[in-house]
């Protein structure tokens, strides 16, 4: 047969081929099919460390306060709200208190109301925890003017 | 015409033509690859799994606003990885269920949000059953969410875990469309797929996920299945324990503890 013929083909092949050495250098070595197979296993490898390594831990427990903050940690600890993390109030540590040098105090009513909003459900915990009704019980003050959060009790430290 | 000869030659070559690129192209399996590096093989000896225990839940919401800051989704966004809903059944048979922001702020009230503005207050006689259910992602053994990938930016880590690679993803969509549990979405900020990982950078630490860590009373608890001794692989085990959407067939890895049929 004639060469013109085959010309487009070889141009074909020309084509695959590039396609098959830019593959080599743009697919990273590392991607692939893994442990589950084909279907949930085909993806690069090493971003399994950037999930591991590179989000950074914000939170990190009443323990991480107990030294530094002793005196409310010991205070907390006796009460019922000794359940409820100090972060859960001050936000995130992150490395305070090198950065930020001082946590947030969260003083709203809504904050307390997450759990003292009375939702008497039944078959939730919800019901067992006292709750007040925030139009009539001492509207428009923060809770933490008569309750110290720490020691939530009437006439706590205050 | 073509003669017997030709016809023989041309066939040849044509056969020889044909497997000479076949070889070419095949590209060896990285799977094979993998292999020969000792990578596959060793079965990982974690399969992480939750534990939802909804009679201890009271709807704090501490949990969501944890979730929020710890993994940098933008707090005032209307997309979050976890959330919780309230289910309240009234005895007349009709069931309502709302998660305001995803009860990032909790429920400080007990009106309904119905949705377009509307609440609905039922009154305390009236309720059967009420109660909350955190959702976050199943970890499912057979993700759907995967499979519909056409990139291979999502993927289930040996350890069970679906992760999204934010370098890979190119935001097509598909996997938010694809999971039944309609816990993936945008992230606003890297404007690629997002989902609840089960904090991998805390689990893989030794540490607890932030909402298991934020949580007050207990109600949320992650363990690894494949260790006998691990409380929440007992629980699961032993107790009687359900998962959402069982008849999708995608093997959810997040158990609940008292919810009825009623939570979808
Ligand atoms: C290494 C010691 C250290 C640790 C650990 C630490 N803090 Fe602090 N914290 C400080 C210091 C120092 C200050 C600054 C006090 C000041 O300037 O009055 C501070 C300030 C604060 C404030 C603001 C007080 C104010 O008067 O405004 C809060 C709230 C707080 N810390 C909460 C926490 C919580 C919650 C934790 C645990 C997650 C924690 N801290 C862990 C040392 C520490
Ligand atoms: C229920 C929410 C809540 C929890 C939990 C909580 N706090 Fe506080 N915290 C507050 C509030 C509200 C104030 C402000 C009190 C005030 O204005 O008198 C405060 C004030 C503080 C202050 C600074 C002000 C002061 O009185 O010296 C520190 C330090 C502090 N908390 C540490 C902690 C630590 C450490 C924990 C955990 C052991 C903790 N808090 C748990 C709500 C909370
Ligand atoms: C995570 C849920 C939660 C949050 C948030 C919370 N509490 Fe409580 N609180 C409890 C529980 C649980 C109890 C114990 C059950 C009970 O006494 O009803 C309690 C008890 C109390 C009591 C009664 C203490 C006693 O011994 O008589 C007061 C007062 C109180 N809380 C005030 C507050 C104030 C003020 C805030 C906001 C700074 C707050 N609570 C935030 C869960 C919470
Ligand atoms: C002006 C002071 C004041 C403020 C502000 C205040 N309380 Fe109280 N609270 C009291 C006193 C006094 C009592 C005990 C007497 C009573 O039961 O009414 C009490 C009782 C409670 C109890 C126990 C109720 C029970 O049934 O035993 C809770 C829970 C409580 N308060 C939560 C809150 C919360 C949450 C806020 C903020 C939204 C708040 N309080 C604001 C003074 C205050």
């Amino acid at each position: 047969m004639k060469s013109h013929v085959w010309r487009p083909l070889f141009v074909v092949i020309g084509i695959v081929l590039l396609i098959l050495i830019a593959r080599q250098f743009l697919v990273p070595k590392d991607f692939g099919i893994h442990e589950r197979g084909y279907m949930y296993g085909w993806y690069k490898k090493s971003n399994e460390e950037y999930w591991k390594t590179k989000i950074a831990v914000k939170y990190k427990s009443a323990e991480y306060c107990k030294d530094c903050h002793s005196d409310k940690y010991a205070m907390i600890m006796q009460t019922p709200h000794a359940i409820i993390q100090c972060e859960n109030c001050h936000g995130p540590a992150m490395e305070h208190p090198s950065d930020p040098p001082k946590l947030a105090i969260d003083k709203s009513r809504a904050q307390c109301l997450r759990c003292h909003y009375p939702l008497p459900y039944p078959t939730s915990g919800r019901a067992n925890i006292r709750g007040i009704d925030p139009e009539k019980h001492n509207p428009d003050v923060e809770c933490s003017m008569c309750h110290n959060p720490h020691k939530p009790k009437i006439g706590g430290t205050k | 015409m073509i003669n017997r000869r030709d016809f023989l030659k041309n066939a040849v070559k044509g056969i020889a033509g044909l497997a000479l690129p076949l070889a070419a192209i095949e590209i060896v399996s990285p799977r094979k690859l993998f292999a020969a590096k000792g990578e596959t093989g060793k079965e990982s000896k974690i399969r992480w799994a939750f534990l939802v225990d909804t009679y201890k839940c009271v709807g704090c919401g501490l949990c969501v606003k944890a979730c929020k800051l710890e993994n940098e989704v933008p707090y005032d966004a209307n997309v979050t990885r976890t959330w919780v809903e309230r289910y309240v059944l009234t005895k007349d048979g009709r069931v309502f269920a709302d998660t305001p922001k995803g009860a990032r702020d909790g429920f400080t009230t007990s009106k309904i949000d119905l949705g377009e503005g509307k609440f609905q207050d039922i009154k305390k006689d009236d309720i059967q059953k009420a109660f909350f259910v955190p959702k976050l992602c199943n970890q499912c053994e057979n993700p759907p969410c995967v499979q519909v990938c056409p990139v291979g930016a999502t993927y289930q880590a040996p350890d069970g875990v679906v992760l999204v690679d934010r370098k890979w993803c190119i935001g097509c969509g598909y996997c938010i469309m694809a999971c039944p549990y309609g816990v993936r979405f945008f992230h606003p900020v890297y404007k690629v797929a997002e989902k609840c990982n089960f904090c991998y950078h805390r689990i893989t630490k030794g540490l607890k996920t932030a909402c298991v860590q934020a949580c007050p009373f207990g109600a949320r608890m992650i363990g690894n299945i494949k260790d006998p001794n691990d409380p929440v692989s007992r629980i699961i085990r032993n107790e009687r324990v359900s998962v959402l959407k069982d008849e999708y067939g995608t093997r959810p890895q997040v158990y609940y503890i008292g919810i009825s049929r009623e939570v979808i």
